[in-house]
């Protein structure tokens, strides 16, 4: 898997020299390679690369839906309004997560007020300025998290990986129809 | 292993084992079954390819399956070999119809695994004390220093100075075989009466009340609450609680979902009508807060409580329903005596009643006619009650389990479906021991090691540093008594066990030090004190059965082994036992030998059969069991062969391959008395204890305690794993916003919390449905203990009032680390 600088930046949330040191320890972890390599030479999975909006068309509290890493898995793209750890866009403020409740697989609704994500089935409530944390509720899993990049050149958010299993999956890349 | 990312999952194999098991936790015990197979494979993920039968090769539908990274292990048996693990909820469960809570979701996670952080903790060998350390060391020589020093201090001073803290229940470090073995060893063998229970200070009931009134405290199934026309819950939070009794059969019957159930049970013309709820907490819990979302504000009532005012409450409704005449007159006379003397006892006008409880008049009224107010057809409503922890730990637990099953038998809400007047309970039930030597009320144990009594405690499965009342002081002294026995051990070199008790003998006999045990899965936080502590296994690491709030015995089968040489509680007992036996033959003892015969146990199943199912069989000893006579039906391949269903105790027979309960008690009227009537007992209101008074009068918070959701009890597995850890570094402590910036405390600041008898710490969670003045704090965490600030108080029975505990709140400071990791968002489904 290619891992720009820019997406480093995304899913790490750190600065350039942070992200450095813990991107070779990602790389050269033996153990983690050998835990969930598929494909020899990768140590993740073949995530694309999916716009889902420019930041400049997003509104504080009023999510936008998207479906990533396919069409099966819908997700919700968030401008908080409060810069939060591993937000990306101009004010860092910007995250995206799966719409899928990890306990049972029922769609999480966003509190624009509360700025968490609520599951209407068996009633969890995941953090959206938390990496997904449960706040409360049924789930063992936080609320997977879609690793968003941010282009300053044309103000575009991209989602470029998962950081979590997704509700109702052996794997977040489902295999080629 | 730690994962980044965690993206995908290993499926179980179509050929994998899979075993059943009942979650460790909650008393609900939910059914769950276990897949295990060698570590190098895995499933594929067409639906023949995987033992879920479900097909990976596309996005499940909600509701399908729960299936994450928590539900699954990477272990190691004893031969060397490594497996996963997983453990799902299974679907055919009546309890939970396949659904999971965040407690037995993360069952597979506490699994011992050499590689994980709470694998780590676990206890593989004895260990003990010696000269300034701990050395881990043989179970020969753990088990001949405990029997040495044990036949000394019994032959020297009598049973009285064995002391004992232990575990009484079902599921998790508990079970029919641990609470046998246990209970063999120390009444039958050791013959002691100075036992305290896990979370109290005496050898008791919770339920001593409803006892001696006839009924059972376990007395419906939780399908009834489907079959109810009012649910009564009453100090209870049953979401955070008892989830999944909670989801799979109160919300149906809340939703309108269960019209056939009722049809099915309910008399011929009896009217249908949409299921109501009425709520009493002094706190808007999770539960309440969520059922307004789930149900609508039309269907439950909410009667928020003054704390400590539930006798009140009862003795209102009781007055108010009779003075209605809907009590059940019929029923009444025929079936229950004390009905007229109880009345008068406890009469409390409606007026009355709203002052004390604080609750108006009109919501009285119509929680009266909720509950009790005859049906448009003429029928009694089926009304419900489930109480816990609010009755439980509350103001005098005798005075008011009274009160209420005065209201329940007035109104004929037992025995009948749709009705039970249950508590809802902690963990499961498994109890099965011979007769306690003690008599009632039971000493005091807490106070008798205060106070200097005692030269040895065993604390079995438990730990009161977090879970007693009064706990600084108690810990404090347990302490200094503990290190005494330390110091002495410190100038021992080169001695054998023997040697070792003769001079730990001394210690405690004439120095006033106190010899501890622990034997537990971890090294707690009570083996700060301990000299010696044992290494147990629990649930997959043994086979073990329960019981859940309805009765219902389940198998847990074993698929695991314990780690390093830990073993099961019973036949740890066993080996005690075994080496008294042998010590006191050596003296030609035949007496005492004698009563540490019918130990020779090698497996559980031994311990299952020589307790459980010998219960009132001839030729036994008299036994208390859960299981009453006809438990020897049971055997481990009847209830393997049952599953997750398992059967109702009491068991009626076995029949076409099946074993057949009780869905329910007291259908026939027939009550556990002598003359086989309930008895009303005179319970009137007679406000706060003045010990509990003095406290509220002098400081200004209500520090209510329970629990939450994601913890467990002392959080024992909960501290070692950081999906539970990291959302609380420190017990969570719920205050209302006024209050907190009056104080200049802000969520995420640690506060103490202080009164007269003790200070703790707890990292403040501003919370808007928190009434001014009041407080909710995790009880019984490892590093923020509740109990330090509770009083000594006791009802007649020694039930602590743990409820009853006022205290002020200052801020103490900031971690700033947990600004970043550490949701303050609002726990309530709002």
């Amino acid at each position: 898997m290619k891992l720009s600088r820019r997406r480093f930046l995304a899913f790490t949330g750190t600065t350039a020299v942070g992200s450095a040191a813990l991107g070779g320890n990602l790389l050269l972890n033996p153990a983690h390679a050998a835990e969930s390599n598929r494909q020899p030479g990768k140590i993740h999975l073949d995530y694309p690369t999916t716009t889902v909006s420019k930041a400049g068309d997003l509104k504080v509290g009023q999510p936008v839906s998207f479906t990533y890493p396919d069409t099966s898995s819908p997700c919700t793209l968030v401008k908080t309004g409060r810069k939060t750890q591993g937000g990306v866009g101009p004010e860092g403020d910007i995250v995206a997560y799966s719409n899928l409740c990890t306990h049972m697989g029922c769609p999480v609704s966003y509190s624009a007020e509360e700025r968490t994500f609520k599951c209407p089935c068996h009633f969890s409530v995941f953090d959206s300025e938390l990496n997904g944390q449960m706040v409360s509720g049924q789930a063992t899993e936080n609320l997977p998290r879609i690793l968003l990049s941010y282009r300053d050149s044309d103000d575009s958010i991209e989602a470029v990986g998962v950081e979590g299993l997704i509700y109702g999956r052996q794997a977040n890349i489902l295999p080629r129809a | 292993m730690f994962e980044y990312k965690k993206d995908r999952i290993a499926l179980p194999p179509a050929d994998a084992e899979k075993t059943q098991t009942c979650c460790h936790f909650c008393i609900v015990g939910c059914g769950y079954h276990v897949y295990k197979w060698p570590a190098d494979q895995e499933g594929g993920l067409a639906p023949e390819q995987n033992a879920l039968g479900l097909d990976f090769r596309q996005q499940l539908p909600p509701l399908q399956v729960t299936m994450t990274q928590a539900m699954t292990n990477v272990v190691q048996d004893d031969d060397g070999s490594y497996h996963r693990i997983m453990i799902l909820p299974d679907k055919d469960c009546k309890v939970n119809g396949g659904l999971s809570s965040t407690r037995g979701g993360q069952m597979a996670s506490i699994m011992y695994s050499p590689q994980t952080p709470v694998g780590s903790q676990r206890v593989k060998y004895p260990r003990v004390f010696a000269g300034d350390e701990w050395r881990d060391t043989s179970w020969d020589h753990a088990i001949s220093l405990y029997s040495h020093l044990t036949k000394l201090i019994l032959d020297d001073a009598g049973s009285d100075q064995l002391m004992f803290n232990l575990f009484d229940h079902g599921g998790a470090g508990g079970g029919f075989e641990n609470t046998w073995g246990t209970g063999k060893l120390i009444f039958t063998g050791l013959g002691s009466k100075m036992v305290r229970i896990h979370n109290r200070p005496a050898y008791n009931s919770e339920c001593h009340a409803t006892r001696d009134m006839g009924i059972g405290e376990l007395n419906n199934s939780y399908e009834d609450a489907q079959m109810a026309d009012c649910i009564f819950s009453i100090g209870a939070n049953a979401y955070e609680t008892q989830t999944n009794y909670f989801l799979n059969h109160w919300l149906p019957s809340l939703q309108g979902q269960t019209t056939d159930k009722k049809r099915a049970v309910y008399d011929n013309g009896e009217t249908i009508q949409q299921t109501k709820v009425i709520l009493v907490d002094p706190r808007r819990a999770l539960t309440v807060a969520l059922l307004e979302q789930a149900i609508g504000k039309d269907n439950m009532l909410f009667l928020d409580i003054e704390p400590g005012t539930d006798t009140a409450l009862f003795n209102g409704l009781l007055t108010y329903v009779v003075d209605q005449g809907w009590q059940d007159k019929r029923f009444i006379e025929a079936h229950t005596t004390g009905f007229e003397a109880a009345f008068k006892a406890n009469r409390l006008s409606l007026d009355e009643t709203s002052q004390i409880t604080g609750i108006s008049k009109d919501k009285l009224i119509k929680a009266a006619e909720w509950a009790y107010k005859p049906k448009a057809s003429g029928h009694l409503p089926r009304t419900m009650h489930g109480y816990e922890k609010g009755i439980i730990w509350g103001n005098d637990n005798y005075r008011i389990q009274s009160a209420l099953v005065d209201l329940v038998l007035a109104t004929h809400n037992v025995g009948r479906r749709g009705t039970g007047v249950v508590r809802m309970g902690g963990h499961q039930e498994g109890y099965c021991r011979p007769p306690y030597p003690g008599g009632r009320p039971a000493p005091y144990v807490d106070q008798e090691i205060i106070q200097g009594n005692g030269q040895m405690l065993t604390v079995w499965a438990c730990n009161s540093f977090q879970t007693t009342l009064n706990a600084e002081q108690y810990r404090n002294e347990v302490l200094r008594r503990s290190d005494i026995v330390k110091q002495a051990l410190r100038k021992v070199r080169g001695a054998g066990p023997e040697r070792m008790a003769e001079v730990i003998h001394k210690a405690v006999k004439e120095d006033g030090g106190l010899f501890v045990t622990v034997i537990d899965l971890y090294a707690t936080r009570f083996a700060e004190a301990a000299h010696l502590v044992l290494p147990a296994a629990h649930t997959g690491e043994m086979n073990l059965t329960s019981m859940n709030g309805e009765r219902r015995l389940r198998l847990s089968e074993k698929f695991m082994d314990p780690p390093g040489t830990a073993k099961p509680d019973c036949l740890i007992a066993a080996d005690m036992a075994n080496a008294l036996r042998k010590l006191y033959e050596a003296d030609g003892n035949a007496e005492m030998a004698k009563r540490f015969e019918g130990f020779d146990w090698n497996t559980e199943e031994d311990a299952f059969n020589d307790g459980f199912r010998r219960a009132g069989q001839p030729g036994a000893p008299k036994i208390d069991s859960q299981g009453g006579p006809t438990g020897h039906l049971a055997t481990y391949e009847r209830l393997r062969a049952a599953g997750n269903n398992g059967v109702q105790l009491p068991i009626k027979e076995y029949k076409n391959g099946q074993l057949i309960g009780t869905d329910m008690l007291y259908t026939d009227n027939r009550f556990d008395t002598d003359d086989g009537k309930a008895h009303f007992q005179p319970s009137p209101w007679n406000g706060l204890p003045d010990t509990v008074e003095e406290q509220r009068k002098k400081y200004r918070f209500w520090i209510n305690n329970g629990r939450t959701n994601q913890i467990w009890q002392t959080a024992y597995h909960d501290q070692h794993v950081e999906f539970r850890r990291g959302r609380y570094p420190m017990a969570p402590l719920e205050i209302n916003p006024d209050d907190a910036s009056e104080l200049g405390i802000e969520s995420g600041d640690i506060v103490e919390l202080f009164n007269d008898y003790g200070a703790t710490t707890a990292m403040a969670y501003v919370e808007p449905d928190i009434k001014k003045n009041h407080v909710f704090m995790e009880a019984m965490y490892f590093n923020s203990v509740m109990g330090d600030l509770v009083t000594p108080w006791t009802d007649r029975n020694i039930i602590p009032y743990y409820k009853g505990t006022w205290a002020d709140i200052r801020r103490a400071g900031k971690i700033e680390h947990y600004d970043e990791k550490v949701s303050f968002k609002r726990r309530r489904y709002v």
